[in-house]
């Protein structure tokens, strides 16, 4: 009866292999959710509608060119423009999700069954969580420092251009795995932070939260690479005379997100390899009894998770700091205390962690610690607030819709901040931790904060990207979508939270919440009416692309993006830019610079590689087959990626030279602008 | 304070008729001070939020383009006197809110005594907390009543201005054992023992769940306080007593089994030591007790060698024989046993071993 560690592995994996088929593992024909009428509808739609769009670019002849020009392409700005497209995408999903639960949660709390079980109501909100922030917020930020802050210190490309396109693949292959799980299979039912011991095989045995740990095992290594990539950029890049106190705020926001990040999502990386040991390997790290302890998993995950916030909100305030200096016509006020108020935040979100379980019973000593430190983080915050506050003061303020949003973020995230304050105080956390009041503070900072700044960012650089405004029409329908929905639909649910309604109910005893579920539901609308107007913003722009379009320095700008043609030539600059001031190019032009129209040189461009979509797909596969125990096929293409990564560096032929007169040709505008090779 | 209460009330009131918040009109002195904990941090952050706000438009409208009278100092960007203002009025307000957290949270602190009954009542030393024991199932709510011999599932009674002692655990994953009326939540976890410390000072029913997201039954995981006068908590002691079956390890297992919005149910007695096999996740017939794996892994074999214990000691269990473990391993301390035992009791002073002859022995 006594069985051996050794021999209790072995009869685990025995069990395991046991259990499946050899050949398809646990994949059987009652995977495909024809149970369910809503995901089997939109299951059918999806096909006919990925049918369609693979069916338009194989009759357009358009794989080559995606192929030539956009997968394989190492150039940081089509990747930063791919990560948008990615974030869009995934923003459409994870709203569908918001949709779905503000109308059954408005039904439900009515009185009504509505029309999600709790078992797929449970997989609704954890897809929406996950989604929305390893998906939407995460690659929207990182499109945008991986477009913006090469062209703002004056640099060709980031430091490794071949690991950001590879970062940017494994984003991809984890969306794709956790799109997959909607039809094929399950998602996991636990929240986003998949807490055990209901994560664990005991209380989870099915493939959903296999699907969520593989989905963000191969994502948050892209992430990881692509903070190092963007820390080396930053460190080693800058344009001569670019001292780090003359960097944009921007760039500094994205250092600092950067640091966070290589920091931060190894944690994440080695907690969620726990959890997945734990759940194939028969380990019992965070499992209830053998000596887990289900606490270190809650602690370690948001030693990851907090910072992971201020991953998101840092390279927002560095956007704000942008569009307001530009729209005020007006340098940055207090730039000096803009990159301490950055670094302090940098390292506080580090101390602030178990505000997250107060309710765990650290004892007041330890929560009181973490509650003032969370305080703390109040005071660098304020101070970049007033620092655009006065930004405003004696400027002149062009109210351009990137500026708008600004203004709506200035106005929506005090209240977001103030309520975080709230939940810092330990006994007030008692009441309000887990309710209705937390989600709307965190979609208060995340929607208020991270969204209207990414729609700021979009409207204000979308010219540069592609040589033509945004349209100002639907940008207005959007943006007051955006913020009268926000606020329409996220006050009942502050008011909710004071009632003691508590989050993540699909099925409520009384009626009495059901005109604040309503309301919030209208306000979810409205916020629909504003995505679909950033849709049709985005698509009446393209059309109307002649009348919309711009020069190098639409908005009258000061840094160095701003230098190059709109959109910039693929090699960003023909020429080393040498900086003596902050707003680099607001200092050009005060003092009459003109771009050199002669004495070009041949300049050194790093060639574009399949061999990041390739290892990426070989781990997408991998991923499924782990999901689904088919364990030859994992081998199989966890060697190949291993052998095609190991192959790449044996790729001598990485770099070429754009010669001077082609550089000539395109500065001068005698020639057309060609793509890269 | 009573009138920022009230005026918070009123607005609400004003704004939409027939809200609620429990939060700001609890009934129990625990939870009013939690309440007005956040009208006061809310007060002490609207002194900068509210101005803020109100400069954002001002600022907003004064300097917009078409304002040419706005004075226009495109390179003035440093001022020290404001740079000291930006940074040192919200160092201020955190400083003042640190000092109100510190306090609060020491003195409202769930693991501690009750200081007082109300605002206006002291603690009568010579009434003991009443001791209720919570177990987390999946999804339901057991109660332990230790001092009347009793056990309910769904349903726990309280009487008003006693205070109570809650120890709380799970028996499945993380749940949160929350009654809004009464007291802020605590987590209740497999294999640990929290606590909360509260009372009731008004008698009703009121509303209890988890405020944890613990799986498919969630949503229904509630349960009914009762808090009574004296006289009422008697009888309601009395009708559970007459009311059912015996509460033992066998019970506890047919619990166990996952079940949605579960019935009331009442046991009139329970079983001696239950809540400690619960606690140590030992209630089947099979199973090694968690502070049992414990001592034989600090006996001699943690890691690796807890693997084989496990496998060898399952069945045993101190709260059925405490020796029998420690006999095994250490025959040679055999003699001394009771008293190490002893010692290894952490709360020796409240919770002592029941005397070793008075424990039943499992069959």
């Amino acid at each position: 009866m006594a069985t051996s560690p050794v021999t209790e592995t072995a009869e685990h994996a025995a069990s395991t292999l046991a259990q499946v088929s050899p050949v398809f593992g646990k994949l059987t024909w009652d995977i495909f959710p024809f149970y369910d009428p809503i995901i089997f509808a939109t299951f059918i739609g999806t096909c006919v509608l990925g049918a369609v769009i693979v069916g338009l670019v194989l009759y357009f002849r358009l794989l080559p060119y995606l192929w030539n020009e956009w997968f394989t392409s190492i150039d940081h700005k089509k990747i930063g423009i791919m990560y948008m497209i990615l974030a869009t995408i995934m923003l459409v999903r994870g709203f569908a999700d918001a949709l779905l639960m503000r109308g059954h949660q408005a039904l439900a709390s009515a009185g009504y069954v509505g029309y999600l079980p709790a078992y797929h109501y449970d997989q609704v909100f954890t897809a929406h969580g996950v989604i929305m922030i390893f998906f939407v917020a995460m690659p929207f930020v990182t499109g945008f420092m991986n477009y913006v802050m090469p062209l703002q210190i004056g640099a060709r490309d980031v430091a490794f251009p071949f690991l950001n396109n590879f970062s940017f693949w494994l984003t991809v292959s984890g969306a794709v795995l956790i799109m997959i799980s909607l039809f094929v299979g399950e998602y996991a039912a636990t929240g986003w932070l998949a807490y055990p011991p209901l994560s664990g095989l005991e209380f989870s045995p099915g493939v959903g939260m296999d699907y969520y740990l593989w989905s963000l095992n191969i994502a948050g290594i892209g992430t990881t690479l692509s903070g190092i990539n963007l820390v080396v950029t930053l460190v080693k890049m800058r344009a001569p005379g670019m001292t780090w106190m003359k960097m944009p705020i921007f760039c500094w926001t994205t250092l600092c997100t950067n640091v966070l990040i290589v920091a931060t999502f190894p944690v994440l990386t080695a907690t969620l390899a726990l959890l997945t040991a734990d759940r194939y390997l028969g380990t019992h790290f965070f499992t209830n009894d053998m000596g887990g302890n289900p606490m270190m998993y809650v602690n370690l995950i948001w030693i990851w998770g907090h910072p992971e916030v201020y991953i998101l909100i840092l390279p927002i305030f560095g956007i704000f700091s942008e569009v307001v200096a530009t729209f005020c016509r007006k340098r940055l006020f207090g730039y000096t205390s803009m990159v301490y108020a950055t670094c302090v935040i940098t390292i506080l979100s580090y101390l602030v962690w178990l505000h997250h379980f107060f309710t765990m019973g650290a004892g007041a000593d330890v929560n009181s610690f973490f509650g003032i430190t969370t305080m703390i983080i109040s005071i660098p915050t304020g101070a970049k607030l007033f620092n655009w506050l006065f930004t405003m003061y004696k400027g002149r303020i062009q109210y351009e819709l990137p500026m708008m949003w600004t203004v709506a973020f200035m106005l929506t995230f005090v209240i977001g901040g103030m309520t975080g304050v709230l939940l810092a105080v330990p006994p007030a956390d008692y009441v309000l931790h887990n309710s209705l009041f937390l989600v709307a503070h965190f979609h208060n900072v995340i929607i208020g904060g991270v969204v209207f700044g990414i729609f700021a960012g979009i409207n204000y650089w979308w010219p540069k990207a592609f040589g033509f405004h945004l349209d100002r029409f639907w940008g207005l329908v959007s943006f007051w979508g955006w913020v009268v929905g926000f606020w329409v639909a996220f006050m009942p649910l502050y008011l909710l939270g004071l009632m003691g309604v508590t989050r993540r109910l699909s099925q409520f005893e009384d009626t009495i919440y059901a005109g604040y579920f309503f309301t919030a539901l209208i306000g979810a609308l409205l916020v629909a009416v504003g995505l679909l107007a950033f849709i049709v913003q985005i698509v009446v722009s393209i059309m109307k692309r002649e009348q919309l379009a711009v020069d190098g320095d639409p908005w009258d700008a000061r840094t160095l993006e701003w230098s190059t043609t709109s959109p910039p030539p693929y090699y960003n600059f023909a020429f080393n830019m040498n900086v003596y001031e902050i707003d680099a190019w607001h200092h050009m032009k005060a003092n009459g610079a003109k771009p050199p129209q002669d004495g070009f040189q041949p300049i050194h461009m790093p060639r574009y590689t399949a061999s990041g979509i390739i290892i990426s797909g070989f781990m997408t596969v991998m991923g499924f087959a782990l999901v689904w125990h088919v364990w030859w096929l994992a081998l199989i293409t966890f060697v190949a990626s291993l052998a095609w990564g190991i192959g790449h560096t044996f790729n001598y032929k990485r770099d070429y030279y754009v010669p001077a007169d082609e550089v000539r040709a395109i500065e001068t505008g005698t020639g057309v602008v060609r793509p890269a090779e | 304070m009573r009138l920022a209460r009230f005026g918070l009330l009123a607005i609400c009131g004003v704004l939409l008729s027939g809200c609620d918040l429990v939060l700001f009109n609890p009934s129990g002195d625990v939870a009013a001070q939690q309440g007005d904990l956040i009208i006061y941090a809310t007060v002490l952050m609207m002194i900068v939020i509210l101005p803020v706000m109100a400069l954002t438009v001002f600022f907003a409208i004064k300097y917009r383009k078409d304002n040419e009278e706005a004075t226009y100092e495109p390179e003035w960007s440093h001022s020290v006197s404001l740079e000291i203002v930006v940074w040192s009025v919200p160092l201020a307000i955190i400083i003042c809110l640190a000092g109100l957290t510190w306090v609060a949270t020491h003195r409202l602190e769930p693991y501690n005594d009750l200081p007082r009954i109300t605002a206006e009542k002291a603690i009568d030393p010579n009434v003991t907390p009443l001791q209720v024991q919570v177990v987390a199932l999946d999804w339901k709510w057991l109660f332990i009543y230790p001092e009347q011999g009793i056990a309910t599932v769904n349903e726990a009674a309280v009487v008003v201005d006693r205070p109570v002692e809650w120890k709380i655990t799970s028996n499945t994953v993380m749940n949160a054992f929350y009654v809004p009326e009464m007291a802020g939540m605590i987590y209740a976890m497999g294999g640990m023992e929290t606590e909360l410390n509260a009372v009731m000072n008004a008698s009703g029913t009121f509303e209890g769940f988890s405020a944890n997201y613990s799986g498919n039954g969630f949503s229904h995981m509630r349960f009914d306080l009762q808090a009574f006068e004296e006289d009422g908590f008697d009888e309601w002691v009395a009708k559970v007593r007459d009311g059912g079956p015996m509460l033992d390890r066998a019970a506890v297992n047919v619990l166990e089994n996952p079940s949605v919005d579960h019935d009331v149910e009442y046991y009139g007695e329970v079983e001696d030591g239950l809540w400690n096999l619960i606690l140590n996740m030992c209630t089947g017939p099979n199973d090694l007790c968690l502070n049992d794996m414990m001592m034989v892994d600090a006996l001699g074999g943690g890691g690796i060698d807890g693997l084989w214990n496990r496998e060898m000691y399952r069945g045993l269990c101190t709260a059925d024989d405490p020796q029998a473990i420690f006999a095994i391993l250490r025959p040679d301390l055999v003699e001394r046993g009771p008293e190490i035992l002893q010692s290894m009791v952490l709360d020796a002073d409240t919770d002592p071993l029941p005397p070793l002859n008075s424990i039943p022995q499992a069959n």
